[in-house]
């Protein structure tokens, strides 16, 4: 069941903010109690080569927190994103601490430990700072995802208060399962790259109630973009997460079903397009061919 | 013509065919392989407006992801020397930037096509890549940089970049000047084909003489280019490592490696 994500005020104000906690906190929270340890921490001072030429003060995680322990018992690593360092971005060092995260994770769930992984997911994407390294790192984190996820969950959050943009949205897009609030976001292209491409006619970057309605964690659970919708809190986000990984691997994973994908896009006609609120109807109906296993 | 076609055009054995108007495939013979080529290319006519000129788009990403896959589906009872491969020829502006795209999930339709290329590479296909022209941001995430092997021309047309200049000037506040100033000292910057070459992601640079409309020469030379890779690819393997160990990464990405090897010996 997907946990209600309804403003229930009991609920409210017994919450503890997920989204306030930085992306250390946020990790930790996930984990059980007194399991967590953290991996190439700052102590280990492993900071991208790239920023200090470019007057730019690095940090000595990169911005990337990577932390083994159990989830409910089982080993786990959750690797988070720190928002409030370049906004997120994923350079050469932060992108490969996740790819090899992950493949640490399959290779011992090969070896007999199944390991699951959690991905805190508060990027804009690629970090222009070191565009090409950034943009062949994400592309490594796809592959990793795609590796782990073959064996074992892994969880994508995006909770909030940045949103999951760029190229990482692909990493999203490949998870086991995706968990969201309603103050996160998730898209490709973040509104204000596409009014500064297109036009403000194209999309308004400053109509907050307009990028909700496309990338806000309502609309893309709606939409079965993604999968459950949770409450800012941390209780209740460690038990989406606990029961996602709980789920296993799933037969067909979306990213590999074309033909639901296929049949959605030729549900809508591009010219002139449902409203955000009425995509979900459109999509309810719009079922794949039948005999389309893919 | 946009170099995407004009490059599978000029690869093919015959006729070039599509998935969608904007997703071209073919069949080059290599070696003792005949491998499967795509290519997205302009389709002034596409419903998607934001999608015209070559952009990754929508039915780009569920195109790719259709080629790709059907070539996996029709292989998948072969032994693993006798897998196809498959050949992403890349020549992309960009991913589209529209709202429709976004409504629609355009990060899933991209999504799908890594999923695909991927799955390729580990089912045992070999997957190369040859950029032609332009390869940025999304465009190369969804088409090209899952690849075993990457190829590129060299060529001043071919631009390999995560934003394209003048907005990641924006992005970054800095002029068009300041960011070509910093590029000199910093490889990574650069939208130069011969720096992105020395970041350890590319197999190997093709000198041709003519990058939009190949010679004879041309064609035969990227042949036996696009052979070799097959082959090295069918050798080396199926994840991303060997980017991580080719001679360019290991003087150019020497944090990413320590950063793999630091977690490594720290994750028992």
């Amino acid at each position: 069941m997907t946990p209600s994500a309804t403003p229930d005020w009991t609920a409210l104000l017994a919450r503890t903010s997920f989204i306030e906690l930085d992306a250390r906190a946020r990790a930790t929270a996930v984990l059980d109690d007194g399991t967590a340890r953290e991996l190439c921490g700052p102590f280990d001072r492993i900071e991208s080569p790239w920023l200090e030429p470019q007057d730019v003060v690095p940090e000595s995680d990169d911005g990337v927190v990577v932390v083994k322990g159990r989830l409910d018992g089982r080993a786990a690593v959750v690797i988070a994103i720190e928002q409030a360092f370049q906004g997120g971005g994923i350079g050469e060092v932060s992108g490969v601490k996740i790819a090899t995260a992950l493949s640490l994770a399959a290779r011992d769930s090969r070896d007999g430990t199944p390991t699951a992984a959690v991905l805190l997911l508060e990027t804009g994407g690629v970090r222009l700072q070191e565009a090409n390294l950034g943009l062949a790192t994400v592309a490594e984190v796809c592959s990793a995802v795609l590796e782990l996820r073959a064996l074992q969950p892994v969880i994508g959050v995006i909770a909030g208060a940045l949103g999951c943009f760029g190229g990482m949205s692909i990493a999203a897009g490949l998870c086991t399962t995706l968990i969201m609030t309603r103050e996160g976001r998730l898209g490709l292209d973040g509104p204000q790259v596409i009014e500064s491409e297109a036009g403000v006619a194209e999309f308004d970057a400053s109509d907050h109630t307009l990028i909700w309605s496309i990338n806000g964690g309502t609309q893309r659970t709606g939409t079965g973009l993604a999968d459950v919708l949770v409450l800012d809190d941390v209780t209740a986000m460690r038990s989406a997460v606990i029961e996602a990984v709980g789920r296993g691997v799933p037969g067909e994973h979306r990213s590999a079903r074309i033909g639901e994908l296929r049949a959605r896009l030729e549900a809508v006609d591009p010219a002139a397009p449902p409203e955000p609120a009425g995509l979900a109807a459109v999509w309810a109906d719009a079922v794949p061919p039948k005999g389309d296993g893919r | 013509m946009s170099r995407g076609r004009a490059w599978t055009q000029a690869l093919a054995d015959g006729a070039v065919g599509h998935v969608v108007p904007s997703v071209i495939t073919a069949d080059v013979t290599l070696g003792d392989d005949v491998a499967r080529l795509a290519a997205v290319v302009p389709d002034p006519d596409s419903p998607y407006h934001r999608a015209r000129t070559g952009e990754v788009g929508l039915r780009e990403g569920l195109g790719l992801a259709e080629a790709v896959t059907g070539v996996i589906t029709q292989d998948a009872r072969l032994p693993d020397h006798r897998r196809r491969p498959i050949v992403a020829i890349v020549d992309v502006p960009s991913q589209a930037y529209g709202r429709v795209e976004e409504l629609l999930g355009l990060h899933h339709a991209l999504a799908a096509a890594v999923d695909a290329y991927a799955s390729a590479r580990t089912a045992g296909h070999p997957v190369i890549t040859l950029i032609v022209g332009t390869a940025l941001s999304g465009g190369l995430l969804a088409h090209g940089y899952q690849a075993n092997q990457i190829l590129a021309l060299k060529d001043p047309g071919v631009v390999i970049h995560a934003m394209h200049k003048p907005a990641a000037a924006r992005v970054t506040r800095r002029t068009v000047d300041e960011l070509d100033e910093l590029a000199r000292h910093i490889p990574p910057l650069s939208y130069d084909v011969t720096d992105w070459a020395k970041l350890g992601l590319c197999d190997e640079l093709l000198d041709v003489e003519n990058a939009a409309d190949p010679t004879g020469r041309d064609v035969r030379k990227t042949k036996d280019a696009l052979t070799a890779a097959v082959e090295r690819a069918r050798h080396g393997p199926r994840d991303l490592s060997n980017r991580l160990t080719s001679p360019g990464a290991r003087r150019t990405r020497t944090a990413s490696r320590r950063v793999h090897e630091a977690l490594a010996a720290q994750w028992q």
